[in-house]
């Protein structure tokens, strides 16, 4: 199955990137403009059914890993028939 | 006395901070892999700077899963020393094993400059009154913007855990922080480098102060053998 998790920078928490982009956004005449945060996505592909246990353990690696709960958050979807 | 300098894939400033320690405090020194399972009875763990596993995903969130850290963890929690400098502070972070993050530069710029520090009253070793009030090291990074959350700022300023602020911020870090130590007092992490500034030829020599603080705040009696 195919999972993209989606890490983006907390809410809270300043966002150098994304202010750069939104700058650089402005500039290109792109109105209305209110907020811009740069995050990333990370594809996954794994051999495996979609059941609790598997959730639980892709929760586990998507906090342990794939983001910084200081200063991300996290989300994935199951891309369905992926 | 025994120093263990790991070095990650992508290290830069290990043969730096070998030499801060072997020829600027004349330790016995050596390197640590990172897929080494053990320390060897090392009293100090250095994490130097560099781009660690080329700090894919986050800086240090690699390094965090090194087979080497489960041993770093265990010599902290027996109250060891750990300290970490530039990326080897990310790793700490990233690690769990100091608190906050540090993110992209607000200057979204990777600074290289010489810095004027203050030097925050943190243990007894780590003072103005050890240090003087003012240092000047290095920094060389591009995320250095050091983060935490109101209550955790809360807890480090409560329990002086900050070590070094910036005079002049140079990449937004929260109150102008440069390095900290956790609660305990055995494990440091700082941006700036004291492995770049302690030979004649360097801008600065204060590095040698510092790294002897950070030893002398579990070994006070190495004060005197190194000054």
């Amino acid at each position: 199955m195919k999972i993209n998790v989606f890490v983006t920078p907390k809410k809270n928490v300043l966002d150098p990137q994304g202010a750069a982009v939104g700058h650089a956004l402005e500039s290109l005449g792109f109105g209305g403009l209110k907020g811009v945060r740069v995050g990333k996505l990370i594809e996954l592909e794994v051999d495996a059914a979609d059941t609790p246990d598997f959730r639980a353990r892709l929760d586990g690696v998507c906090r342990d890993l794939l983001s910084n709960p200081v200063i991300e958050d996290f989300r994935y979807e199951i891309v369905k028939g992926g | 006395m025994n120093i263990a300098v790991i070095q990650f894939p992508g290290s830069n400033g290990d043969q730096d901070t070998f030499h801060l320690f072997a020829s600027g405090l004349g330790l016995p020194t050596r390197y640590v892999w990172h897929k080494d399972a053990t320390l060897g009875g090392a009293d100090l763990v250095a994490l130097p700077g560099g781009f660690a596993h080329g700090d894919y995903l986050r800086c240090g969130a690699i390094a965090r899963f090194s087979p080497i850290m489960a041993a770093i963890r265990a010599h902290a929690a027996n109250g060891g020393l750990v300290y970490g400098i530039c990326n080897g502070f990310q790793i700490l972070c990233e690690a769990g094993l100091l608190p906050g993050a540090l993110i992209r530069n607000a200057c979204l710029e990777f600074r290289c400059v010489m810095c004027d520090l203050s030097v925050e009253p943190s243990t007894a070793a780590f003072s103005p009154a050890a240090l003087g009030p003012s240092i000047r090291l290095p920094i060389s990074h591009g995320e250095g913007n050091y983060r935490i959350d109101d209550a955790g700022l809360s807890r480090l300023e409560a329990n002086r855990q900050v070590l070094l602020r910036y005079a002049r911020n140079p990449n937004g870090s929260i109150g102008s922080i440069a390095g900290i130590r956790n609660e305990r007092g055995n494990v440091f992490g700082m941006m700036p480098h004291p492995d770049r500034a302690f030979e004649r030829f360097h801008a600065s020599r204060d590095g040698l102060a510092v790294a002897r603080a950070v030893l002398a705040s579990r070994f006070p009696e190495l004060e005197k053998r190194t000054a």
